[in-house]
């Protein structure tokens, strides 16, 4: 077993190259939810490759930047919800949890004495938290930028939320600070979804730490406290996000995450995505190589990588000719065959297609039938 | 997504270029719509940053916020906003119609109405945002707003909320107007960015589809259409001129000119999208109008109108949620829109319908028997009911009793007596007997299969006489559509009046009163 695990580790590490292994973090972790399938993701995930870095070598690089002003404005509404120790945030936790918090104590874990080394960090997190358990004090406590760790693939990664753990009556939640705007009492929902699986991975990292310190998983709620700014001001408001569902996604693929032998062992032994970089940081790599080398490991591409991954526009020219190019809606109408030309051989009626095809063949054959007597010769 | 929009979409990809969904255009283009690319500075609610708007291609107008995030400034520019959306709004207030109206009294109604066209759906998202955020505003008191403002946001909240409803044409998203008649050989998702739309249904010179759309990604040449930025634009470029123009001890020339310097920028981030919008109207303009869709657009003249006169009679601006009333009506005129646009598109567009008849909801062919002059003797009175049969190659859902209509002959309508697959040996199977398809028809192998028949009794605009009118009777050889789709008139649903709405959805709401509150509410 452990020669399996040095094994892999070697594997990956060979993988990866001379380069250091990017960390994961929340965000990283949450993507790996939106496209569970794709063995390229996964591989380059569990082996710390740069994709930005590898992406653009092969031509391909794409611009997660974000903007100056959503980030000072991000920091600025963190700001003021702890601003004078927490007292926004303890009104709304007395609003929303409904419980009477006559006084809290706060613990701030950004540093050490002035270290900020992350195992010392994480080391007082484990001590702070631990304290915290066997007191039977009932009143509450927060905890700002606990140092949590996870682990994803085999291996350790720390996350560094901007969140405060709050303990209170032997439970802890989770707070998760996002500065998109709640209005009249709705939010975008595409940036819930993502601060809800964002906190589950927070969820699951104070689940851990806690069973190692022999507590149940219920000692962390499931349910987790979103605070953002209301309607048009920098006021904060306060909902509850049930994130059941979410951990159980996420469950299932760091689990995943954890078989990646399995698809290491179907890849070359000698593969590497090594950029061969000099002491300035330059790739001297071949682009050809790298990209064959690349190829090797199967990609699934869907439209939505183009928001969560660095390799889309490198998959999406691959995926060229494909039908899940055109999104997966697209892909189950065309009765999910793969190829276009096989679809618009089908359609046509120069291919009979194999046996399990037949009904997607009539469905097209039909469909592309219509589509010339509505339109003539333009069809 | 249909099959056949897929088909499509499949094929674009193959050919390089979008195809055709659509045979008639089923969006209303004014003859001057008014253009809005909104800019928003990232990471705020709706902090405006610059607007490029107008009716006229060759005179945008262009109205910047030097410091996004100062409130005086942002009302300034709501209000010089409304300047231009107000009196776009006023120029149809002009001359009234008196219209009939089904079961009630007669309406008046306006000539024409205003129509706002933005790139992408979240240009509509901002509009209702920069609604929310002014109409409450008092031009009175404790922080008062130039009236005009509240007056824009109660405009702004009109539009939004129109653009909800199914085929109504007030508001528009143009990469939505666009994805409506054309499908593109890339994704949906893909679809959103207009550049890259276009790129697929409008090539520059010597470049396939798919070039052009990859071309239309590079934000340097093809700025994001708004409301959002791209980000590296903010952090080079935008940020450094807004920290210029808010240097305090520089003067006025200095001030002046940085001013200047960020208007530049931002008109050129602005102005490719504005010239794409253009395209996008001249590209919808040459297809030729759908023949409801100008019924449609005088629904959209009804709404406005109306809600012009409420506005006028001092009507108090739209609540932040509905009420449990207002709610429920809304939620069943939407659906009745929804089933009515629908069914109009379909009747409208051969190749609308072409999505039922691949579901069996509606079929085609040609007439191969007809018996124009059959009574109907069952009854007191002798009825004409014409027989006609119907030959088709496709999918059928429909069941015996089931009533059509066909498309050519909206007036007509048609029961289905018998559905059946004509075997060799069995040409013309009589009336009533023969096989029936299942409900659930199976496609199989569609070239092999005969084309089943369809026995059909009409009845309907053929005349008062008992024998029919010339031509009011399909002959035998002419293709014909029939489906189960209609749009006729719907009865809505009852709802009880406001007061009396029942203490099971919180009794009867609060009446509207303007409070402090929501007239200062930060804006920041």
């Amino acid at each position: 077993m452990r020669n399996a695990v040095n094994d892999l580790e070697a594997r990956l590490d060979r993988i990866r190259g001379a380069a250091a292994p990017r960390n994961h973090n929340a965000r990283t972790i949450a993507a790996l939810t939106s496209n569970p399938g794709c063995a390229r993701r996964a591989i380059m995930d569990a082996a710390g490759v740069d994709k930005q870095l590898l992406a653009s070598r092969m031509g391909f690089p794409t611009k997660f930047g974000q903007s100056q002003f959503a980030i000072g404005r991000g920091n600025a509404f963190e700001t003021q919800v702890k601003a004078g120790g927490c007292a926004e945030l303890l009104r709304l936790l007395r609003e929303h949890l409904e419980l009477s918090i006559p006084e809290v104590s706060y613990d701030n874990l950004d540093e050490v004495g002035g270290n900020t080394c992350r195992e010392v960090r994480h080391a007082r997190t484990r001590a702070l938290l631990a304290r915290a358990t066997r007191s039977d004090q009932d009143a509450g406590t927060l905890f700002d930028h606990p140092l949590l760790r996870l682990q994803v693939g085999g291996r350790p990664v720390y996350l560094e939320p901007d969140l405060i753990a709050f303990r209170l009556r032997n439970r802890f939640f989770v707070v998760e600070v996002k500065s998109f705007s709640v209005i009249d009492g709705q939010a975008d929902g595409e940036k819930v979804a993502a601060a809800a699986i964002q906190s589950a991975v927070y969820v699951m990292a104070l689940r851990d730490l806690l069973a190692e310190l022999g507590l149940s998983p219920d000692s962390v709620a499931d349910t987790v406290v979103l605070v953002c700014p209301e309607n048009f001001s920098n006021q904060p408001t306060a909902a509850l996000l049930d994130v059941r569902k979410q951990l159980t996604v996420l469950r299932r693929q760091l689990a995943r995450l954890e078989r990646i032998d399995t698809l290491a062992e179907l890849l070359p032994p000698a593969l590497t995505f090594d950029l061969r970089l000099d002491e300035h940081g330059i790739p001297h790599r071949p682009v050809g190589e790298l990209t064959s080398d690349v190829r090797t490991v199967p990609a699934r591409y869907a439209p939505q990588c183009l928001a969560s991954c660095e390799m889309c526009f490198f998959c999406r020219d691959e995926a060229r000719g494909m039908t899940a190019a055109l999104g997966r809606e697209v892909r189950d109408e065309l009765g999910a065959v793969e190829l276009v030309q096989v679809v618009l051989r089908l359609a046509d009626g120069s291919l009979a297609g194999a046996e399990d095809q037949a009904e997607a063949a009539a469905i097209l054959r039909a469909a592309a039938r219509l589509r010339s007597e509505c339109l003539g010769g333009a069809a | 997504m249909s099959t056949l929009t897929a088909l499509a979409r499949a094929l674009a990809a193959e050919r390089g270029i979008a195809q055709p969904i659509c045979t008639v255009r089923h969006v209303h283009v004014s003859d001057r719509p008014l253009v809005l690319i909104p800019l928003a500075l990232a990471g705020e609610a709706n902090a405006p940053l610059a607007v490029m708007v107008g009716a006229d291609r060759q005179s945008p107008r262009l109205i910047v916020v030097h410091q996004p995030r100062n409130r005086d400034q942002r009302f300034a520019f709501a209000a010089r906003l409304a300047g231009i959306v107000l009196a776009h709004v006023d120029s149809y207030r002009t001359a009234a119609v008196v219209t009939p109206e089904v079961g009630g009294q007669p309406a008046e109604r306006d000539r024409d109405a205003p129509q706002i066209i933005v790139p992408n759906p979240a240009g509509i998202g901002f509009i209702r945002l920069l609604g929310r955020s002014t109409r409450f505003r008092r031009s009175t008191g404790e922080h008062a707003v130039d009236p005009v403002v509240p007056v824009l946001g109660r405009w702004l909240t009109f539009f939004a909320e129109r653009s909800e409803y199914p085929g109504s044409c007030l508001l528009l998203a143009a990469t939505e107007a666009l994805a409506l008649h054309w499908a593109s050989g890339q994704s949906p998702v893909e679809d959103l960015n207009l550049a890259a739309l276009l790129g697929w249904i409008d090539p520059p010179p010597e470049m396939t589809g798919y070039e052009g759309a990859i071309a239309a990604e590079d934000p340097v040449i093809w700025p994001p259409a708004g409301p959002a930025t791209d980000p590296t634009f903010d952090n080079e470029i935008l940020a450094p001129l807004i920290a210029a123009c808010g240097r305090s001890g520089v003067s006025d020339a200095v001030r002046e000119r940085s001013r200047s310097s960020l208007e530049t920028a931002l008109s050129a981030q602005l102005v490719p999208t504005w010239t794409l919008v253009w395209r996008a109207i001249e590209l919808l303009r040459a297809l030729p109008a759908a023949g409801r869709l100008a019924a449609r657009w005088d629904a959209d003249k009804g709404a406005f109108t109306s809600y012009a006169e409420f506005l006028r009679d001092g009507g108090p601006p739209q609540p932040r949620r509905d009420s449990a009333v207002a709610a429920a009506r809304r939620l069943n005129w939407l659906e009745r829109t929804q089933a009515s646009y629908a069914a109009q598109r379909a009747l409208d567009d051969p190749l609308v319908l072409a999505d039922y008849r691949l579901t069996g909801e509606a079929f085609g062919g040609p007439v191969t028997a007809a018996e124009p002059d059959r009574l109907d003797t069952a009854g007191k009175r002798r009825k004409l009911r014409p027989l006609i049969t119907l030959a088709t190659e496709d999918p059928i859902r429909v069941e015996p009793g089931a009533v059509l209509v066909s498309p050519a002959r909206p007036g007509q309508s048609a029961r289905v007596v018998s559905v059946s697959a004509r075997s060799p040996d069995l040409p013309g199977a009589a009336p009533g007997s023969g096989a029936w398809s299942p409900p659930n028809a199976v496609f199989g192998a569609e070239a092999s299969r005969p084309p089943a028949e369809v026995v059909l009794e009409l009845s309907g605009g053929m005349g008062r006489a008992l024998t029919a009118a010339p031509g009011s009777v399909p002959v035998v050889g002419e293709r014909l559509c029939y489906t189960t789709l209609t749009d006729s008139y719907q009865m809505h649903g009852l709802f009880p009046a406001r007061e009396e709405t029942p203490w099971t959805h919180g009794g009867p709401p609060p009446e509207y009163v303007p409070v402090d509150a929501d007239a200062v509410e930060e804006w920041s």
